[in-house]
């Protein structure tokens, strides 16, 4: 825990600084007659950050705050096993979005997810893994005529608009 | 007499077909989502808004506002059960809502929450409809400087009453508005942050991106790692003898409930406060209060009604602040503050006078949601209780699904899904930290709308600051944030003091 509030403070602090980076390629400072220039606002409130990080890295070299006390591990190992497995494979799924779009990526998450993480039955996960999409389709596709990302599954898609359109 | 003609008409909009059914499924749903254990109105609302593009704004705010009022219910339920908070608002309700159903006496429990929350609703809405159109007739008058004096309020409010760690807090704020600030400069028009020439981020990035990345996957990342091991669902038998006894033994927790709707409804009104300090507060006060205290913690029915009572209460207090200034109360109001942008709204007092039928629809819709949500509460709550029993893995990978559509929608870019993504895994790692994720929800939210009001005020008193001062609105105003952001520095010279005065001593 120690450890990873001074890394989580660092990494802040330099996440900061190049916000303020940014920021100062717009004017910063007053402009006569314009007011403050454009990139004043955000310049300042980077600065901010920094502080307050600074502040926070002060407090874990005095040991005030209570995760710079904390001897008890930031995240143990079933922790980590959890984190690695929902978050990794929710990334893999917004990835897979790109090559296979929603209908397909959706449908495979949710096998993944139920079968092997949770191990429910088949029966479930199938009954899920298949309304989902269709009931994604008909709410976003037919009803708010908003068109989800489909990749390369695309062409499979042009029967379903002929018959709806 | 006026504004009860203009609450009538509110009815009208409310009673047609398509927003009386919004309000029951709305409710219906959030009590759903405040019973199952870590998700709360703050979150349903954020994953859900993508979702109310179907209907009209009016449709979609009461359906959203029926969300919130369902939810205060619901969360009392988890609490009451299984003793996990159903949603941070109703932390204060596990204190001796879990001691009563461990005792054999959650049904009583149940009913005592569900009859408390339609009490403080109750006196909120009526509350709310007497000091809304006069709030928002004073508020016409506010000129930048005082929207900037509020907004300043609403973060100081984080510092003062928000009880975490300050250095993280103001991390927070000051992030969110930073994020709230990539795109275009709204003045001179340039890109600013744009990280590189990224084109995703010409648009900037939306509220939604954030709150969907921090309440919906970085929530559920919470959840499923403090909600690992068994769960123990306590056993309620309801008969309709139960529920009479149930209803008679209100009486003794009358006094306990009408101070926590009074209480949570103020609190609510403090910009940024909402329900969980409200429902805390409650709570603090009905155990002072009480002739036995030493009986609270351990199954006192008063502990039940109070925080319940206090956290619908301080929901429709939020309310007023967000409708009367376009400054949110609570996190919740925050999204949907943001929501009525995304519907081509403008937040604040002009509402009332230019979409007088989306406001009042608005505010006739919590009295129906507020019935709503007790019949279905009381007349569902063994469906809750199954509720409770749904393995979280299933939940977790259809809120993530809920999530990843939701982000895509509003700009259908995959780039905020990403965005969102990256959102939510850190905010889970920050949250570890004790970095508070509220206070930056509603920095983005109110970030650019205080940039502009900064820049304006600032144009109009040619770079002095001391127009946020001079103005005896925004000078009032400004004072009394100015005491919010010094009140934990006095807090920790005195407890330093003290401390070297005890030191001493010794």
């Amino acid at each position: 825990m120690r450890l990873a509030e001074l890394v989580m403070a660092v990494v802040m602090a330099i996440f900061s600084a190049y916000l303020m980076w940014k920021s100062a390629e717009l004017p910063i400072g007053w402009i006569p007659r314009e007011g403050p220039g454009g990139g004043a606002f955000p310049f300042w409130l980077a600065a901010g950050m920094l502080v307050c990080c600074i502040i926070i890295i002060v407090r874990w070299i005095r040991r005030t705050s209570p995760p710079s006390r904390s001897s008890e591990p930031y995240m143990d190992k079933a922790t980590i096993k959890l984190f690695v497995i929902s978050a990794g494979s929710l990334g893999v799924m917004i990835a897979s979005i790109h090559i296979i779009g929603v209908y397909f990526a959706v449908p495979l998450f949710l096998v993944f997810y139920m079968r092997f993480v949770g191990h429910h039955q088949w029966s479930t996960t199938a009954a899920l893994a298949i309304t989902t999409p269709i009931v994604s389709f008909l709410f976003f596709e037919i009803a708010l005529r908003l068109t989800l990302p489909k990749g390369y599954s695309e062409p499979l898609f042009y029967p379903l608009y002929d018959f709806f359109f | 007499m006026e504004t009860l003609s203009l609450l009538g008409s509110g009815f009208i909009t409310v009673f047609q077909p398509l927003n009386l059914a919004l309000v029951i499924f709305g409710c219906a749903l959030g009590l759903f989502i405040g019973a199952m254990p870590g998700l709360g109105s703050v979150n349903g609302v954020a994953i859900l808004l993508p979702m109310t593009f179907i209907v009209p704004p009016t449709g979609a705010i009461i359906f959203l506002a029926a969300i919130y009022y369902g939810a205060m219910y619901g969360g009392a339920i988890s609490s009451i059960m299984l003793g996990i908070p159903g949603a941070s608002t109703a932390v204060a309700t596990t204190f001796d809502g879990r001691p009563l159903a461990l005792q054999g006496r959650g049904d009583q429990a149940l009913i005592t929450a569900a009859t408390a929350s339609f009490i403080g609703g109750t006196i909120s809405v009526v509350l709310f409809t007497a000091f809304a159109p006069p709030l928002a007739a004073v508020a016409l008058a506010f000129g930048s400087p005082e929207i900037f004096a509020l907004m300043m309020l609403a973060f100081a409010t984080f510092v003062g009453l928000g009880g975490d760690d300050i250095p993280k807090t103001l991390f927070s704020i000051f992030i969110g508005l930073v994020l709230s600030a990539v795109g275009l400069d709204i003045i001179s028009g340039q890109p600013r942050l744009v990280f590189g020439n990224i084109t995703g981020f010409y648009h900037g990035i939306n509220f939604l991106v954030l709150a969907i990345g921090i309440y919906g996957i970085g929530e559920i990342l919470w959840t499923i790692e403090t909600s690992r091991g068994k769960i123990d669902v306590s056993q309620a038998t309801l008969t309709f003898r139960r529920l009479i006894d149930g209803f008679r033994g209100m009486k003794a927790t009358i006094k306990a409930t009408l101070m926590g709707s009074f209480l949570g409804y103020f609190v609510g009104i403090l910009p940024a406060a909402g329900a969980t300090p409200g429902s805390l507060m409650a709570y603090g006060v009905a155990k002072t209060m009480a002739k036995d205290p030493d009986s609270f913690g351990k199954g006192n029915i008063e502990g039940v009604a109070a925080p319940e009572a206090a956290n619908n209460a301080a929901s429709t207090g939020s309310m007023l602040p967000m409708l009367t200034l376009g400054i949110p109360g609570s996190p919740t109001t925050a999204i949907l503050l943001g929501g009525m942008v995304i519907w081509g709204l403008e937040p604040g007092p002009l509402m009332f006078v230019e979409n007088p039928k989306f406001v009042w629809g608005l505010i006739a819709s919590l009295y129906v949601a507020n019935l709503f949500s007790l019949l279905l509460n009381v007349s569902l709550i063994p469906a809750f209780i199954w509720v409770l029993k749904l393995p979280f893995t299933i939940l977790a990978p259809m809120i993530f699904i809920l999530c990843v559509i939701g982000g895509y929608a509003p700009t259908q870019d995959m780039h905020d899904v990403w965005l969102m993504f990256i959102f939510g895994v850190v905010g889970y790692l920050m949250r570890k930290l004790d970095y508070p994720m509220a206070p930056a929800v509603l920095a983005i939210v109110l970030g650019p709308l205080a940039e502009p009001a900064m820049r304006q005020s600032l144009i109009i008193s040619d770079g002095s600051l001391m127009i946020f001062f001079g103005r005896p609105i925004a000078g009032s105003i400004m004072a009394v944030a100015l005491l919010l952001f010094l009140l934990p520095l006095y807090k920790a010279i005195k407890a330093a003091l003290s401390k070297r005065a005890s030191g001493s001593q010794a």
